[in-house]
């Protein structure tokens, strides 16, 4: 089935890649609490992957892990064939990996295209100095980074609240404006912590329909937790299922969604 | 250049004025589109530059003369080229409502038998390739949008600039055939095929020829003195009459600049980014207007609205006067510039009207508190009274002779009577050519003489000459005491309350009148957070004991107003509900132009109908609706029932006997 280097077809039609980002045996504890447990799995170029499991299970830990804000106390992430040595999250953002955060960390008093352009940030080469004069590289350098965010703007269909500040905004267009500025970093990678939690039916095909885009037309490779199963089902290519720090499944949402272990954790099981 | 078979200068076709601007005027904006935040512009020579490439890659793919392409989208530039590209290689463009359903698409594409298609984006592409199996002669569709396309068959589908470029490196090999193509387009040939709402029956598709759009564009420019200068917003659905008159008719003759928003939701920003000078909204855009103005005085604070209501006051009272140029006191106008600074001036700018030299609405009367509201700000908001089959004019009002209950006069080369019942009819160059593969129609439409029926009823002021309208024709019926009743001139007077959507009166053939009501939401949603009144709903907020209370006194001040007018006195409402729905295009209860269709809601709440006469108190109903995807669903509501109190006629009637 998955071919270890070459990568795979999906049922409709898109090619996916070789391994982008790979997890090897990763334990992460906290204390003595252990938060993740001795999981592997990797991550391949072009692809939707999700993460998924009950309340608690470790998939936020995990996304953490992924994109290296935790430090995993066993195992090792390998991300395009290298072991990932300890960064800040600044330098993984500079290595091509966007997020979205649950509980959205927007600058509220910023208007949405303010917000955007921060994800910009690692694209701009002129220091402070420069900018503060604006003319010349400047100038030059925000007209070409506006164009970038004003795509993404249009991509989103975000147009109409270009100069809203986002705490006036309700909350599915906030999630919105997260993904914008997510896009805007231009990232290889794109990590969606829980992006349809707290949406509507409306809001969460919008968002789907979103993140499906953004695969098909961009190639970004995208990661995701989600405890909906229904979303993750229809939108993943494959889903790693979690459940007390352990993963207890690995595949397509079909093999998952037969998998045994996966229905006992989703369902419960009859004590007899 | 064509044998001048007619037409001013030889120009008898959209792509001669074409030419004829692209050498004229052109360095000169022809038309703009905000894109990625930023005003694009493509000026008279680049758009025939623009126009040509797409033509010679229609001709590559088979477009043959005669041949029917539909344009589905909304306003785009893109889109008003395709509708030119398709007249120069002799094919007939065919606009189609963006929002229309699958199957009302179907019918328009199957009834007009369109081998092509030029479709917006996704959405609507997905539209035709639903119906597409009941489309026989359907072969190619454009695209222009390929966002989300990638992964479909594209054995039938292209991409719009694919398209253009196919023509573009083609030019040399396919320049000959264009020109053999456009010089043989004849004053006569079709011009565009437009389908009419249809608010009674299947949509009809109205042919005009180039001499109807051309010389309807020359005289109604002339008119109101239209110049290159002049910039419009194309935002009004692209299958309506008016805007192919207005922003290719019109524009193409004058050589006025057209400009495309952004998106449907940053409309009001756009408008005022751009400030038109001539400008074109049917009656609800300015309500709406009026509406969000009102509520954000309502907001603000005690000495804003306080300088507000004093300096509107003012307006009210030499606006009007000032603007149609009658004499007005030095004192009065002094105050009339201090409000302009203050006041009028930068409102104006906030509605994006300050530049507005010539503004109009049609379509549906206009209340005439919110019509004066805008002309005593110096707006030049003028009434026209038009239909489809005439290329929009029919009558309109001169500057300097502009009221709120009258259409105008005829317009130039128009020629209108009244028959014997009210009717009203007319004949003019603008007069459309056929129904489309519908002769019955077009014979009971138009007489051998030219004249058309336009299935409203009204009168010419005798004093004035203006033209007034009533009523459509067949809905003016008797009441069955055999008094006129008029439905739309009570539902008029209601929907002027800005609190009332929409209205509608049912009386003909029994003894009193009595109404259904729609709610605005916005109106009454802001007046229930001002006072801490909750509700989740439309449903719960139209049920509530209060807002029953205020729209019991609307109707009852549009009874005693009712009453004033002795023709039609015996139309006041005496029984009214608030209905538990929005009346809403996508459940049949109204035209896609917003008009309600009568007959469909009568059959649709006949157990309402049956509560509001047989003296009840309260009625349960369940009513269907349909989503904007297109599913079904149920709700159930129980409906109070309000009897009104209207001012006895009985003087009058026992005086008639």
């Amino acid at each position: 089935m998955l071919d270890q280097t070459e990568g795979y077809t999906t049922e409709d039609g898109r090619r996916i890649g070789g391994v982008v980002m790979e997890m090897r045996n990763i334990t992460l504890r906290f204390g003595g609490v252990v938060a993740i447990k001795d999981i592997s799995f990797d991550i391949r170029e072009g692809e939707i992957r999700a993460i998924i499991g009950p309340n608690g299970a470790g998939k936020s830990s995990m996304l953490n892990v992924i994109s290296g804000f935790y430090i995993p106390q066993e195992g090792e992430v390998l991300y395009k064939g290298a072991k990932r040595p300890q960064m800040k999250p600044y330098e993984v953002a500079r290595q091509g990996i966007a997020r979205t955060f649950q509980n959205i960390a927007l600058f509220e008093g910023m208007t949405v295209l303010d917000n955007v352009m921060t994800g910009r940030l690692n694209h701009m080469k002129t220091n402070l100095f420069q900018q503060a004069l604006w003319k010349g590289r400047a100038e030059k350098e925000e007209v070409e980074n506006r164009e970038v965010v004003e795509k993404v703007i249009d991509f989103l269909e975000i147009q109409n609240i270009r100069k809203t500040p986002v705490a006036r905004l309700p909350y599915g267009l906030k999630k919105r404006v997260e993904l914008a500025r997510a896009l805007a970093a231009e990232p290889s990678l794109l990590l969606l912590d829980e992006p349809m939690a707290g949406m509507n039916v409306e809001e969460k095909e919008d968002m789907s329909r979103f993140i499906l885009d953004v695969n098909d037309e961009f190639g970004t490779t995208i990661a995701l937790i989600e405890h909906d199963m229904g979303v993750v089902m229809d939108l993943s290519d494959r889903v790693v299922v979690m459940d007390y720090g352990q993963k207890i499944g690995d595949g397509t949402p079909d093999e998952v969604r037969s998998n045994q272990d996966v229905i006992d954790a989703y369902l419960g099981v009859a004590h007899d | 250049m064509a044998p001048a078979s007619g037409g001013k200068d030889g120009l008898v076709s959209i792509p001669a004025l074409l030419d004829r601007n692209a050498e004229t005027f052109a360095t000169k904006a022809a038309y703009r589109e905000k894109e990625f935040g930023i005003w694009q512009t493509w000026t008279w020579s680049d758009t025939r530059e623009e126009i040509r490439n797409l033509a010679r890659g229609l001709i590559d793919m088979g477009v043959e003369k005669g041949d029917f392409i539909a344009i589905i989208g909304s306003n785009r530039p893109h889109l008003y080229w395709s509708m030119v590209a398709a007249q120069m290689v002799g094919a007939v463009p065919v606009p189609v409502y963006q929002d229309s359903a699958a199957d009302e698409m179907a019918y328009v594409l199957d009834h007009c038998g369109a081998r092509f298609v030029i479709a917006e984006d996704q959405e609507q592409v997905d539209k035709v390739v639903e119906v597409q199996e009941r489309l026989h002669q359907f072969e190619h569709l454009v695209y222009l949008d390929p966002r989300g396309l990638r992964k479909y068959d594209h054995s039938q589908l292209h991409d719009y600039r694919q398209v253009q470029q196919t023509g573009h490196d083609l030019r040399d090999k396919l320049n000959p055939e264009l020109e053999r193509r456009q010089s043989a387009i004849a004053y006569d040939d079709t011009c565009v095929m437009l389908y009419t709402s249809g608010t009674t029956g299947k949509p009809k598709g109205v042919v005009l020829s180039n001499r109807n759009i051309i010389e309807t564009s020359i005289a109604s420019s002339e008119f109101d003195s239209l110049s290159t200068g002049e910039e419009v917003l194309a935002y009004l659905p692209m299958a309506w009459v008016g805007d192919f008159i207005f922003s290719i008719g019109q524009a193409y003759w004058t050589g006025f600049c057209v400009n495309c928003p952004e998106s449907e939701d940053t409309l009001i920003t756009d408008l005022r980014e751009i400030g038109p000078t001539y400008y074109f909204a049917p009656p609800r855009v300015f309500e709406t207007q009026l509406t969000t103005v009102m509520i954000r005085m309502e907001d603000s604070t005690r000495f804003k609205k306080w300088l507000f209501d004093r300096c509107m006051a003012h307006a009210r009272k030499v606006g009007g006067d000032i603007l149609d140029g009658r004499p007005v006191g030095f004192g009065d106008r002094l105050k009339y510039r201090l409000g302009d600074l203050f006041i009028y001036g930068p409102l104006k700018n906030t509605l994006g009207l300050s530049r507005v030299r010539v503004g109009y609405t049609a379509g549906e009367a206009i209340g005439p508190e919110i019509f004066s509201f805008y002309r005593s700000l110096g707006i030049n908001l003028k009434q026209l009274y038009g239909q489809t089959e005439a290329g929009v004019f029919i009558t309109q009002q001169p500057d300097g002779e502009v009221r709120a209950d009258t259409v105008g006069v005829p317009s130039p080369g128009v020629e209108v009577r009244i028959a014997d019942n009210g009717e009203v009819f007319y004949r003019s160059p603008g007069v459309f050519v056929e129904y489309y593969k519908n002769p019955e129609s077009t014979a009971s439409t138009k007489d051998s003489e030219g004249w058309v029926a336009t299935g409203d009823a009204g009168f010419f002021e005798p004093d004035t000459g203006h033209l007034r309208i009533i009523d459509r024709a067949k809905d003016v019926g008797k009441m069955a005491d055999g008094s006129m009743f008029a439905p739309k001139y009570v539902e008029n007077k209601l929907k002027f309350y800005p609190n009332i959507l929409e209205a509608v009166v049912f009386g003909s053939g029994r003894d009193r009148c009595c109404a259904f009501i729609n709610i605005d939401l916005s109106a009454v949603g802001n007046w229930a957070e001002r006072n801490n009144i909750a509700y989740s709903s439309y449903q719960e907020l139209a049920g509530h004991p209060q807002v029953m209370a205020t729209i019991q006194e609307h109707v009852e001040e549009a009874n005693a107003s009712i009453a004033e007018d002795e023709m039609l006195s015996g139309c006041q409402v005496h029984r009214f509900l608030i209905l538990h729905k929005e009346l809403d295009a996508d459940d049949g209860e109204m035209t896609r132009t917003r008009k309600v269709r009568r007959g469909m809601i009568a059959d649709k709440y006949d157990d309402l109908i049956t509560a509001l006469y047989d003296g009840s108190n309260e009625v349960s109903t369940r009513t269907e609706v349909t989503y904007e995807d297109g599913r079904k669903g149920y709700i159930s509501a129980t409906l109070e029932i309000r009897d009104a109190r209207v001012v006895p006629v009985a003087t009058r009637k026992v005086a008639a006997e």
